[in-house]
């Protein structure tokens, strides 16, 4: 993680949803690094705020509600949050671009995919010639397995893992330097999965690109990614290379929590551990530790003070169990 | 499937459900399914979209009616009952549903919603002792009782989950089909469900058809296990043999599909599937899978491999394996 220029550092970054109401706390000062052509996965259940953080990159939080009130996200040195609307667009779809969870929305049904992935070619390429930009389409849509010939196609005659193949090559037309990928396979049958993450992996390899890998399946965290982030309730609880979380000894009560939550494979457990309780409102966070209401380690101070990120090397986390740990380094 | 003695909770023999289509074009939703389940067991039905899982469910309700073969529920040949005669039925048959946002009245609090079945069906006789069984119903799937004048919007995905497992449980069934009921919430709460729905049938004696498209969950929940393929069950065993010794290929595939959440497999080159499913929509005769499998020979095309018990309780529909 540290030998490495990064392509992304988020520092500290808080971003709110505000209404005529109440007001969303949906990320808490995170702070993420991503190393070039490296891949980080970040985890976490619904409303944990993964997609939030990842449209902040792109500053496409929705206008009306959306604020980021702290923080720097930094691309390849450049401060993004500091650009003008027009600067930012050079950057979106062209040196950094995602693709979106469900291929069947993001896609225009009265566009054939051919114009579609067409226009995000000729908008980041100007002057280039017609016949250039089809020539440039028909390139990415071999690279991610489709054949040419079916640029003229409308969605709706492609199968749903088809469809996602589109959008990512619709993604990866301008060879970005970072692709954020918001639960790319979550709406595929798991063969369909196997095929889309072997081409991303594959892509990402031939492209050298980074990727921000938002997913909420551990499975598909270890197949992928070489640093990981667990989020909850808008922060990071946990952070580290994959080895850190996968193999490591030391971890946030809610990353085992999540581990023992999967049903596993190998061995038929009588019951699952579920972490008892729910995700916290998020209008009204709990005060200390925003995971100590579902904690079964759970100490008086993690209800009065949020724990401070403890960092051992390439590993962090966020965690009153763990702060003893430092002291005892520090002599 | 040997048991003479005891009689299966739920049996098919040869069942099909062909929808028509515009134009004449037959969709073979479930073609040929023959399955037993036994009183206490639970059995997984995994496959991918769109291979019939859902309507095998719902035709063994009889809330499709099926196009032929024979469905017997504890013994009695249901097929041909009236909607009269299914209503006595229903008693002991539930459904839980995939999407606990679609499945509930959003205009009916929780204890009306959980009460509303026992009215319909007049199983007590005062409203009072209808509510008062509502309400024990909440406490056995751990939903607290000051929801019950709560409205559906008002609670979370694993709340509704349990809303519609108490609304499945008030009329005391045998047989409970649960179709995909874990597939729309967080793991941390699809592990609660799943605690949830065990600890029932073990209390309750209840017998479950688990359709799902999550092995590692069938895997957990289930004692057999069927695999599904374009309307056929291309594999049934018990489960861990199935997990341990799986014969057709498309069921190896599904397996090595899954990603799992170890990084040591990380990079090992795993055997990928090619192509799609095809369509249910007119079939040819042939195995369905011959198109994506890599042991295809000319009799995959020509003719559909027989349903072979090659090792006791292990049935697999494969000429690769069945050695033709």
């Amino acid at each position: 993680m540290s030998d490495n220029v990064p392509i992304l550092n988020i520092k500290d970054l808080k971003v709110v949803y505000k209404t005529d109401l109440d007001t969303v706390e949906a990320v808490n000062d995170i702070s993420l690094t991503i190393g070039k052509g490296k891949t980080l996965g970040l985890v976490g259940e619904t409303g944990a705020g993964k997609t939030t953080t990842a449209l902040s990159i792109l500053r496409l939080l929705p206008a009306a509600t959306g604020r980021i009130l702290n923080g720097e996200v930094e691309f390849d040195g450049e401060n993004l949050l500091e650009l003008s609307e027009h600067q930012m667009q050079a950057y979106r779809g062209n040196r950094i671009s995602m693709v979106f969870q469900d291929p069947m929305t993001s896609l225009n049904p009265v566009l054939t995919v051919g114009e579609q992935i067409a226009e995000a070619v000729s908008l980041h390429n100007d002057g280039l010639s017609k016949e250039a930009v089809d020539h440039r389409v028909e390139e990415v849509l071999q690279m991610v397995g489709i054949l040419p010939e079916r640029k003229v196609d409308y969605p709706h005659q492609f199968s749903g893992g088809m469809k996602q193949r589109v959008v990512i090559a619709m993604a990866l037309c301008c060879e970005p330097d970072l692709l954020i990928a918001d639960e790319p396979t979550t709406a595929l049958d798991v063969t369909i999965q196997a095929q889309v993450l072997a081409m991303m992996r594959e892509l990402r390899e031939r492209l050298g690109m980074s990727m921000l890998m938002i997913t909420h399946d551990l499975g598909i965290v270890a197949q992928t990614c070489d640093d990981v982030a667990i989020m909850y309730a808008g922060e990071i609880l946990e952070a580290g290379t994959a080895e850190d979380i996968f193999t490591g000894e030391d971890h946030h009560p809610y990353t085992v929590g999540l581990f023992n939550s999967i049903p596993n494979l190998d061995s038929r457990a009588a019951r699952l551990k579920p972490i008892p309780g729910l995700v916290p409102d998020p209008t009204d966070l709990p005060k200390g530790c925003v995971f100590s209401p579902r904690c079964e380690h759970c100490m008086d101070i993690c209800r009065e003070r949020r724990p401070e990120t403890l960092r051992l090397g390439t590993h962090s986390l966020r965690c009153h169990l763990f702060t003893d740990r430092k002291e005892e380094e520090a002599k | 499937m040997s048991s003479e003695t005891r009689v299966p909770v739920v049996k098919t023999v040869d069942l099909k459900k062909h929808f028509k289509l515009k134009g004449g074009a037959l969709l073979h939703a479930v073609d040929g399914i023959n399955m037993e389940i036994f009183e206490g067991e639970t059995l997984g039905v995994v496959g991918e979209s769109g291979c019939g899982k859902s309507t095998l469910g719902r035709t063994i309700l009889k809330l499709i009616e099926p196009t032929s073969g024979k469905i017997y529920f504890k013994g009695e040949d249901i097929t041909n009952y009236s909607v009269r005669q299914m209503r006595r039925l229903r008693q002991e048959m539930q459904i839980i549903f995939q999407d606990p946002y679609a499945c509930l009245d959003a205009r009916m609090s929780v204890i009306d919603i959980i009460a509303e079945y026992m009215f319909v069906h007049r199983l007590y006789k005062s409203k009072a002792e209808t509510y008062a069984r509502a309400a024990e119903l909440m406490d056995q799937v751990g939903l607290a009782r000051r929801y019950a004048n709560s409205y559906p919007h008002e609670l979370d995905g694993g709340r509704r989950q349990r809303i519609g497992i108490a609304r499945a449980l008030s009329l005391g069934p045998k047989m409970i089909v649960c179709d995909e009921p874990v597939s729309a919430l967080d793991v941390s709460i699809q592990a609660q469900i799943l605690n949830l729905l065990m600890d029932l049938q073990d209390e309750l004696k209840l017998t479950y058809i688990f359709v799902t498209h999550d092995l590692s969950v069938v895997k957990h929940i289930s004692n057999k296990i069927m695999v599904m393929y374009l309307g056929q069950c291309v594999e049934l065993a018990d489960s861990d043999e199935l997990f341990q010794k799986p014969l057709h290929p498309y069921t190896k595939a599904l397996l090595a599909a899954i990603p799992k959440p170890d990084i040591t497999l990380r990079g090992k080159e795993q055997k990928l599937i090619r192509g799609e499913v095809s369509s249910p929509i007119n079939v040819k005769p042939g195995c369905r899978f011959a198109a994506r499998c890599e042991h295809c020979t000319e009799a995959c095309h020509s003719k559909d491999p027989e349903f072979v018990e090659v090792e006791p309780n292990h049935f697999v529909s494969c000429f690769l394996v069945n050695g033709r």
